[in-house]
């Protein structure tokens, strides 16, 4: 277990250089030139190629790759272009809405999902169980943008139980952790109903109703801790699928995260800002997908380590 | 500047000081309260060298104050810090008498040190200011420029109180210059201690100083006591809230939690909130200085044909490109927008005139059309108005295709001699730096904007254009300044001949704000200020 974990520590670690490196060579071929960005139209040419030699932006790729790898690992992710601080800053400041909001969300998607689920497979076939999975589909399908804004319209605009949008209270985390809740709860409704319909065909719950427990007790006790392991081990995995969609909703829902950090910055074209968003998104769902190794593991003794 | 211009600078320096800012004060106004300003994006920075982007450039004005302001709601220029000024007989030396008694937000008085060292500062190629050009007449500049001086040779103090700013050329244009936010007077001391980042913790004389800054939350502002001008601000506090969708902040506004949508009515609710006379009483409509145009490449076939210039010209139809964004804006018939001091009265421009562009064309040579490409912003409603001209344009035969791209990649295509055949300006378009009409043409229409990375996306050269430009700008005596604007005017007038552009349209601009907002109308759509000037508003609602 322990080399494995070393192991996997190591790959990511090169997942991660990979990703820097990916990303500064694109942005590097960008058909927009920072530097004009910064300049602005009234700037003189002499301006501009002033600010480039400052910024090292006159030096060829490798170079200002090579740099910008040595300040990083210095951990220095250098300064924004445009907003003139430092991007760890302004990445710190925002970071805490971001996790906020994802844990929101993966506790809405897993409280909607889960019940949803388990529901559809006990009435398995029924009229219920058809319904809840067209609702699952329409959740997956939908574009978080509408949900968010019907969501935003219906709840805060015209019922006024929410606030609409901002941050800071608990009250303004439910409807935009509800809106992202929404799609990943597609998945889950559906990936637990057929775990949970797995589970009530194994033998140890015909034999614990063979014995005569309650139906409750079956599926409380027996029935759904089995059912609901490998489901919650896919929740490392969501952090990937939320990383791309806290772009979303927090601009519906006016949230200070690192997505709306990270939208501005590639309208802007703010390089160092794009660069450690990015790295720092990258770092999260690596640390997801290791985690979800590590709980399928435990989870499931019979998955082997390579 | 022609009114000012126009009176003696002595008769200025003694009869301004009390009784016109007296006058500037609101009878009916309130002090006190706050209100809640919201935008879309972050505030970049507040540092007055720097912030160059309509979002702050007001904040920036309500911070900071420099030798010379505009009256609230005008194009007028009034002395600020500067209690008068004196201009020599050659328009070359210019010499400012400091308001006594001014403070910065740190409690230390202004001086004249302080005013020589900002512009020391924003000159200096280490501050990476986007506006140093401008102060490229003051004696000096150049060697400041190229690091061989660390101080502009003609900028010096004579006394607490006095400043004297000598340039190397005449420049007409010279006091708008030192109203835009890059002549801000900041303390050194501030600077020093902040570095790097003064803008975000910026210390002016204005108005308002910053209280709070939660980056990618909250910036709020607070009224500054000591404020040089008596009886302002009427606001305690401005809360600016960033990161708000400007749908959802129209939803605040109308459920009574925002005063102003700092990014506006957003375009898809626009005939929504119009349609609402309860909603449109609110909505505050107003000129700016804005041009919306189209680029044709002269340097590129077959825009370096004059006639194919003209006939685009021709076959634009300009009042259903204006139906495509709501009526929102009004037809254009040269590059000045129509409150521009300069514009010119009775040019009717181009007609839309389909049959006549056509035999134009032909006249040229393109009598079967020819097959081009036109650039344009990826943001609504602008690939819509590119299709509204492809259409046209197909109407005479010549087959365009839309090339719609992120911002900074049509500006880098336009900044290329041989890339981008069109542009549409949208979203890029020109506002004026200054209200003056010199600000339209030197980096957009000049040959100094003509090169690789410049702004001139037309790529148009007129090295006789160039020259009467210069001779309209050495123009100071203010009791020419008519004959200067004429000037202006026979550029403007000239390069329609020529046709580097298709004037599209000039943009209204339109503020909504809270019922609780009081103050003149103009304050709202005050052309320096976007979108109000904060300065000067008050609410209504203070217990």
């Amino acid at each position: 277990m322990f080399s494995f974990l070393i192991r996997r520590l190591l790959q990511s670690l090169l997942i991660l250089l990979g990703v820097s490196m990916i990303t500064f060579v694109l942005l590097y071929w960008l058909p927009a030139d920072p530097v004009r960005q910064i300049a602005g139209r009234s700037a003189t040419a002499q301006t501009v190629q002033n600010i480039r030699e400052q910024l090292g932006l006159d030096q060829p790729l490798v170079v200002q790759y090579w740099r910008y790898l040595g300040n990083l690992l210095q951990g220095d992710l250098g300064r924004s272009y445009l907003q003139r601080t430092e991007v760890s800053t302004l990445i710190m400041s925002r970071l805490p809405a971001s996790l906020l909001l994802m844990a929101g969300a993966i506790f809405a998607e897993l409280l909607i999902g889960l019940s949803m689920g388990v529901v559809a497979a006990l009435r398995r076939g029924s009229r219920t169980d058809q319904v809840l999975m067209i609702v699952s589909f329409v959740g997956v399908s939908a574009p978080q943008f509408v949900v968010g804004l019907l969501l935003l319209y219906v709840f805060a605009v015209q019922l006024h139980w929410f606030p609409i949008g901002g941050y800071g209270t608990f009250s303004h985390l439910v409807l935009p952790a509800l809106t992202m809740g929404i799609l990943g709860s597609g998945w889950y409704s559906r990936m637990m109903r057929s775990s949970m319909v797995d589970v009530l065909r194994q033998d140890f719950v015909r034999t614990a109703r063979a014995k005569g427990l309650t139906r409750r007790r079956i599926i409380l006790r027996h029935a759904l801790p089995n059912a609901i392991l490998p489901v919650i081990a896919m929740i490392g995995i969501d952090v990937g699928i939320f990383m791309g969609g806290i772009v979303v909703v927090e601009s519906v829902f006016g949230w200070p995260g690192i997505g709306q950090l990270a939208w501005q910055a590639i309208q802007r074209v703010d390089i160092p800002i794009i660069m450690g968003v990015t790295l720092v998104s990258a770092t999260a769902i690596v640390i997801g997908n290791l985690v979800a190794d590590v709980i399928s593991l435990m989870v499931d003794p019979r998955i082997k380590i390579r | 500047m022609k009114h000012l211009l126009a009176t003696s600078a002595l008769a200025l320096s003694l009869a301004l000081p009390l009784a016109a800012e007296a006058s500037t004060l609101d009878p009916n106004a309130t002090a006190g309260g706050g209100i809640i300003v919201t935008y879309k994006d972050d505030v970049a920075t507040l540092d007055p060298a720097i912030g160059y982007d309509w979002q702050n450039w007001s904040m920036i004005k309500s911070i900071f104050d420099g030798l010379m302001d505009y009256a609230p709601g005008t194009t007028d220029l009034v002395p600020g810090l500067a209690e008068s000024y004196t201009i020599s007989d050659d328009g070359q030396v210019f010499t400012f008498t400091l308001r006594p008694g001014v403070k910065f937000h740190n409690g230390r008085e202004m001086t004249a040190e302080d005013v020589v060292y900002s512009l020391n500062r924003v000159t200096n190629p280490a501050t990476q200011s986007p506006g140093a050009g401008f102060f490229g007449s003051i004696k000096g500049y150049d060697a400041v420029a190229d690091g061989s001086a660390s101080s502009l040779e003609g900028v010096h103090s004579d006394g607490p109180l006095s400043v004297t700013i000598e340039l190397s050329r005449p420049d007409a244009t010279f006091l708008h210059v030192l109203a835009l936010n890059f002549a801000s007077v900041v303390p050194e001391e501030a600077v020093a201690a902040a570095g790097e980042d003064f803008g975000k913790h910026p210390v002016g004389t204005g108005a308002f100083s910053l209280g709070e800054w939660t980056i990618g939350q909250r910036l709020v502002f607070e009224k500054n006591a000591d404020y040089w001008r008596a009886g302002l601000p009427y606001l305690d506090s401005i809360t600016f809230e960033v990161g708000q969708e400007p749908i959802v902040a129209l939803l605040r506004l109308q459920n009574g939690e925002v005063d102003i949508p700092g990014d506006g009515i957003p375009p898809a609710k626009f005939r929504e909130v119009m349609d609402d006379p309860a909603q449109a009483a609110r909505v505050v409509e107003g000129g700016q200085l804005h041009t919306g145009y189209i680029t044709l490449n002269t340097q590129m076939a077959p825009f370096d044909n004059v006639k194919v210039r003209q006939a685009v010209n021709m076959a634009i139809n300009k009042d259903r490109i204006i139906q495509v964004i709501n009526g929102r804006a009004v037809s254009a018939t040269q590059p000045l927008p129509p409150s521009m001091p300069g514009y010119t009265d009775n040019y009717a421009g181009y007609a839309f005139d389909a049959d006549a562009a056509k035999s134009l064309l032909a006249e040229a040579g393109f009598a079967d059309g020819f097959e081009t490409e036109l650039y344009v912003m990826n943001t609504d409603p602008n690939p819509r108005i590119a299709q509204a001209i492809q259409q046209d344009l197909s109407g005479i035969g010549v087959s365009v295709s839309i090339k719609s791209l992120a911002q900074a990649s049509v500006i880098a295509a336009g900044g290329e001699a041989d890339q981008a055949p069109m542009i549409w300006s949208g979203g890029m378009a020109w506002i004026a730096d200054f209200p003056d009409a010199s600000n339209f043409y030197g980096p957009i229409l000049g040959c100094s904007g003509a090169v690789q990375g410049g702004w001139n996306w037309s790529w148009y050269c007129n090295e006789e254009l160039d020259a009467m430009a210069t001779k309209a700008d050495s123009v100071t005596d203010p009791a020419k300044a008519d004959e200067r604007l004429q000037m202006w005017s026979d550029v403007y007038m000239a390069v329609m001949e020529d046709a580097p552009w298709v004037p599209v349209f000039n943009e209204q601009r339109y503020t909504m704000k809270s019922e609780r907002m009081g103050g003149a109308d103009a304050l709202y759509v005050d052309p320096v200020s976007i979108p109000v000037n904060y300065d000067y508003v008050y609410v209504n609602d203070v217990q």
